[in-house]
């Protein structure tokens, strides 16, 4: 029954572990203000970067990232094997439309927020499986696209509460090959969809909080790791709220992780200044932070294996109207510059 | 249990699948983690967010009330200087929304500026500019009252159940 790549219950060792040759971020007016502005490549000054719509302004954000990884890695969208893709919006149309004009063999993702991360996983897994050569994981958000189809329209007058969350603009993109300079992904242990009852969609840090931590503590089981093996532990958008919640479920169970871990929607925005309440979210969250701020530091060696888990609230309008409550998922990456 | 930040040595033996349901079962009983969740959550600031409603909310009912005796000033009788208030008012609304600052007004302010008549001009403009892009059909008019559509509704019902109730006591 035992698969050879894979060690533990749900995790899976790459034999070739794939590199990560290339990233490239694009981010809005917001973001390039915060304290990891000087990390990403682009910045927008305009949230509609020139186009008639929200919806048209992300896709093309998506596009531009996709095709700037491809240019830094000097490569041409004909090289790419698969495009890996995913996004907020119903029927993933940034994704789509994107992938519509890159024409590159595309498989579409929903991951919610943590689709850079899914992709990331599985992109690995065609490369070290011998299915491709290059493989280009990407994603996207958009402030104003996600609130107008989770929320309220833009210019509607309403309070947020603290727990609330601000939706990162912005998309980045990763290209992996199974040789080449750069971090490694060596493992991966996907996600299991947890649903612990908390029904308020302005509160997404408590939903997800419990998906992560599972993941990081099968991730530890399988592997025989612990905190102490990682120089860094981060979270794609617990925020505040499920940061301080995740660092106690897993105190309960023994993995001190008050060093080490971090969030990647604490880190984007800057909490006094920016009124983003409980941090960043959405899909360009976790993947313009690990593109742009994190890569930088394995590159340069202050990180040398870091555990990403990608989180995702997978919530919808529809089901919340229903009274359903939210399901949180987290998929873990170990990323190492060996 | 044991220490797991020590480096640790081979893979732990996994646990059966009824040990993992037991133990996602003690750790998450919801309602023992709604109550940790509780306790890390700020707490929204109910005095200073009560306060700001209060004078918000107050100083737009008092514009509203100074444009109400400049009317009756002008010679309106009562009834017809409060139609051209609202109308005034619902102008600002909309205009403030229009120039995207309703809604910065309505951070600070909560339902000081959602409750007078400002705010409901402010939610049938505010989607109507967000769907201008679908269109001026299916995107503008079918959306307009999403907001404020079910006000009207439950409105119209309360209304005509009261106009029942007084014409029965009558």
């Amino acid at each position: 029954m035992s698969a050879p790549k894979r060690v533990g219950q749900h995790t899976i060792q790459f034999a070739n572990p794939p590199v990560i040759v290339a990233t490239a971020t694009v981010v809005g007016p917001k973001e390039g203000e915060g304290p990891l502005g000087n990390t990403f490549d682009m910045v927008i000054d305009d949230s509609y970067f020139g186009e008639e719509t929200w919806e048209k302004a992300e896709r093309k954000m998506l596009e531009e990232a996709v095709k700037m990884v491809i240019a830094k890695a000097q490569l041409k969208p004909q090289d790419i094997d698969y495009l890996l893709a995913g996004d907020l919006l119903n029927q993933t149309i940034s994704a789509n439309y994107a992938a519509r004009s890159l024409g590159i063999p595309f498989l579409g993702l929903y991951g919610a927020c943590s689709t850079m991360y899914e992709g990331m996983a599985l992109a690995a897994m065609l490369i070290d499986g011998g299915f491709a050569h290059h493989v280009v994981a990407a994603c996207s958000s958009h402030y104003d696209t996600a609130e107008r189809q989770y929320r309220f329209p833009t210019e509607q007058g309403v309070q947020r509460p603290p727990t609330a969350q601000w939706t990162v603009t912005g998309a980045g993109a990763v290209l992996m090959a199974p040789a080449g300079n750069g971090p490694r992904i060596t493992h991966a242990t996907i996600g299991r969809v947890l649903d612990v009852g908390i029904k308020d969609p302005n509160d997404m840090g408590s939903a997800m909080a419990p998906a992560a931590v599972d993941t990081i503590v099968r991730h530890f089981q399988d592997t025989g790791r612990g905190p102490v093996d990682y120089d860094l532990i981060i979270t794609g958008d617990l925020g505040r709220v499920g940061h301080e919640i995740a660092t106690k479920l897993l105190g309960e169970q023994k993995y001190d992780v008050s060093k080490n871990y971090s969030d990647c929607g604490i880190l984007i925005f800057d909490h006094e200044r920016q009124d983003t309440h409980a941090g960043g979210s959405g899909c360009a969250c976790s993947a313009v932070v690990f593109a742009g701020h994190l890569m930088g530091k394995l590159n340069d060696g202050t990180y040398k294996r870091i555990l990403g888990v990608g989180t995702g609230a997978l919530l919808s309008p529809t089901a919340t109207q229903q009274g359903e409550s939210i399901p949180g998922i987290g998929h873990g990456v170990v990323i190492e510059k060996l | 249990m044991a220490d797991n930040n020590k480096q640790a040595g081979p893979p732990k033996k996994p646990l059966t699948l009824a040990e993992q349901v037991k133990q996602q079962k003690q750790t998450y009983d919801q309602q023992a983690y709604q109550r940790l969740a509780d306790s890390v959550k700020p707490r929204p600031r109910v005095v200073v967010n009560a306060l700001n409603a209060f004078w918000i909310g107050g100083s737009i009912s008092a514009l509203a009330q100074v444009i109400t005796l400049v009317f009756t000033s002008a010679g309106l009788n009562t009834r017809d200087a409060a139609s051209a208030t609202v109308i005034i008012m619902v102008f600002i609304g909309a205009f403030l929304t229009g120039l995207g600052i309703y809604d910065e007004i309505g951070k600070v302010a909560g339902a000081g500026s959602i409750i007078p008549i400002t705010g409901f001009a402010n939610s049938i403009v505010a989607p109507a500019m967000e769907y201008k892009r679908e269109g001026f059909v299916f995107g503008v008019a079918a959306r307009m009252f999403n907001i404020a559509g079910p006000v009207l509704v439950y409105g119209f019902i309360v209304s005509v159940l009261i106009g029942l109730i007084a014409y029965f006591l009558k």
